[in-house]
């Protein structure tokens, strides 16, 4: 503790004394065993986690009450019906996809891609210690999809979604007559495509070359070690996963700027 | 054993209350339930966590980064702490809640305003679900974080990504049974979705084509009927008091099995 308690003349003193403090503690840290006795620490640890979770769930309970309104009334539909908050981020989804995508493929992509995920990541590096550095790619589509894609849409889907499902700001009125213009057309009619089988072969074109084309072109262009170490199979099911998570993310954009309504259109079967 | 003696004794007196209690511990009654020692010896800190049927989860010794709140941040204790609140809860609200049309309802409200500490139940049965819902997205997002469904633990991520969906579910089916607006609108809107569940969905891609109809496809088979009425409560309870609880209940016997068996709290290795 010598050091501590030498006066501080300059900023590049304190800087060593913290250096050499660090080093003291990271060698003291490094002689006890690695690890020890589960009672009383672990158990100790969860004892209090338990006992402020029931502690905050008691008085939540006590002053909040459980949401109950009128009884069931199967002719009476409120607007907006809503879904359970964790699946608003789902219900978000029906703004921009229809509900074959939004309420079936789309939680199904992501239980099936959660899945995968150990057997696909096959970077050895960040196993059981938190690092961004060293996985960068998993981490940011994860956290882009938990936070941007799963989070804020049941945010959006919580407060600012009113009658209509139309967009409102918390607080504001609810007009149930509020007007919205319907002018979303068409990529491939945008594109130029004026029969029905024009735009139905441009809108699969479209679809087909985002989802094979641009991993294909990558992977033949940047020969990179990890992509042979991956192997065909595992870089084919992490881009398709991938280009959909960001699919979605494109999609959304179109219509925000183009006011893009299908990408591919093919009637009374799928539009996507 | 040799090493369950009495307690220390002071360098003073002891008083006669403290050799009462010593002979307590020492008793073959006491002996009989506790097989430990009641001295704080590291034999004595083994035995308490593997010779105790629910501290035997835990290995007798863990490593030393894995007791940190920041390195689990319990979310995955608190998860299970949640499921086990909605269990108790859960079972109290069978004895008051009929799941038939005309009854459940005020069942609810008879829990509400009649039943002593009814209220506090249906809260608690409310608020754990949520929070156990809120708890396992924390949960996993601390587990891909630290990287822990790397192997050997590959197989334990899978577990806990079925885990998820049936927790889902089990706040879904729980969500219809007040039987209010907010509860049959609700589960309106999740189960319309299975109508455009591709091939399986009368309105779904290929679903026609298939011969799916309004009164036969995905929906139909989850609401028992075309529309969300007295079946569906009925079926919903039932998958959500037996089915769903027992699946996931064998899925969390072998999720906390597993973390065992995969060496533990993960680390670096």
């Amino acid at each position: 503790m010598a050091e501590s308690l030498a006066p501080i003349d300059s900023g590049l003193q304190a800087e060593e004394i913290k250096v050499t403090a660090g080093k003291r503690r990271a060698a003291a840290l490094s002689e006890l065993p690695d690890k020890v006795h589960t009672w009383p620490y672990l158990v100790r640890a969860e004892f209090i986690a338990g006992c402020v979770l029931i502690l905050g769930l008691l008085i939540w309970s006590i002053t909040i009450d459980a949401p109950m309104e009128e009884p069931a009334n199967p002719t009476k539909t409120p607007n907006p019906s809503k879904a359970p908050w964790y699946f608003l981020g789902l219900q978000e989804m029906l703004v921009y996809f229809d509900p074959w995508f939004a309420g079936v493929v789309a939680p199904s992509l992501i239980i099936v891609g959660l899945m995968v995920i150990p057997y696909v990541d096959i970077n050895p590096k960040g196993n059981g210690y938190y690092t961004w550095k060293e996985r960068k790619f998993a981490m940011g589509t994860f956290l882009f999809g938990f936070l941007a894609l799963w989070c804020v849409q049941i945010v959006i889907g919580v407060f600012f979604r009113g009658p209509g499902w139309n967009f409102f700001l918390p607080g504001a009125y609810w007009d149930p007559h509020k007007v919205v213009a319907m002018t979303n057309v068409d990529l491939p009619y945008l594109l130029g495509a004026r029969t029905e089988i024009g735009q139905m072969l441009v809108g699969m074109a479209l679809v087909g070359a985002y989802f094979s084309l641009i991993p294909a072109v990558w992977w033949l262009l940047r020969d990179r070690p990890w992509m042979r170490e991956l192997g065909a199979v595992r870089y084919g099911i992490v881009s398709f996963l991938f280009f959909t998570e960001l699919g979605i993310v494109v999609k959304m954009v179109l219509r925000w700027t183009l006011a893009v309504k299908y990408i591919m259109v093919v009637p009374n079967v799928i539009n996507i | 054993m040799p090493d369950a003696k009495k307690p220390p004794e002071s360098p003073s007196a002891p008083s006669k209350k403290e050799s009462s209690l010593a002979r307590l511990f020492t008793s073959p009654a006491w002996r009989s339930i506790f097989r430990h020692g009641y001295e704080d010896s590291p034999r004595n800190r083994v035995l308490q966590v593997s010779a105790n049927v629910w501290l035997h989860l835990h290995p007798s010794k863990t490593r030393r980064h894995g007791i940190r709140y920041r390195h689990t941040w319990c979310a995955g204790g608190l998860t299970f702490l949640l499921y086990l609140v909605t269990v108790v809860t859960g079972v109290v609200l069978m004895f008051y809640y009929r799941p038939v049309q005309e009854y459940a309802y005020w069942d609810v409200k008879y829990l509400d305003f009649d039943v002593p500490f009814g209220f506090l139940m249906r809260n608690m049965h409310r608020w754990a679900a949520h929070g156990m819902v809120l708890f396992i997205w924390l949960h996993m997002l601390r587990v891909f974080m630290t990287g822990s469904y790397k192997p050997p633990r590959e197989f334990n991520w899978v577990v806990g990504v079925n885990l998820l969906v049936l927790t889902l579910l089990l706040s879904f089916t729980g969500y219809l049974l007040p039987w209010d607006q907010l509860a049959i609108w609700a589960v309106t809107v999740g189960t319309n979705m299975a109508r455009a569940t591709p091939l399986l969905g009368h309105q779904g891609p290929f679903g026609p084509q298939l011969g799916m109809t309004a009164r036969y496809d995905a929906r139909s088979f989850l609401t028992a009927g075309t529309l969300v009425g007295a079946p569906t409560l009925l079926r919903f309870y039932v998958l959500h008091c037996i089915f769903i609880p027992i699946i996931a209940s064998i899925l969390m016997i072998l999720h906390f099995w597993r973390i065992r068996k995969d060496g533990g709290i993960s680390g670096p290795l």
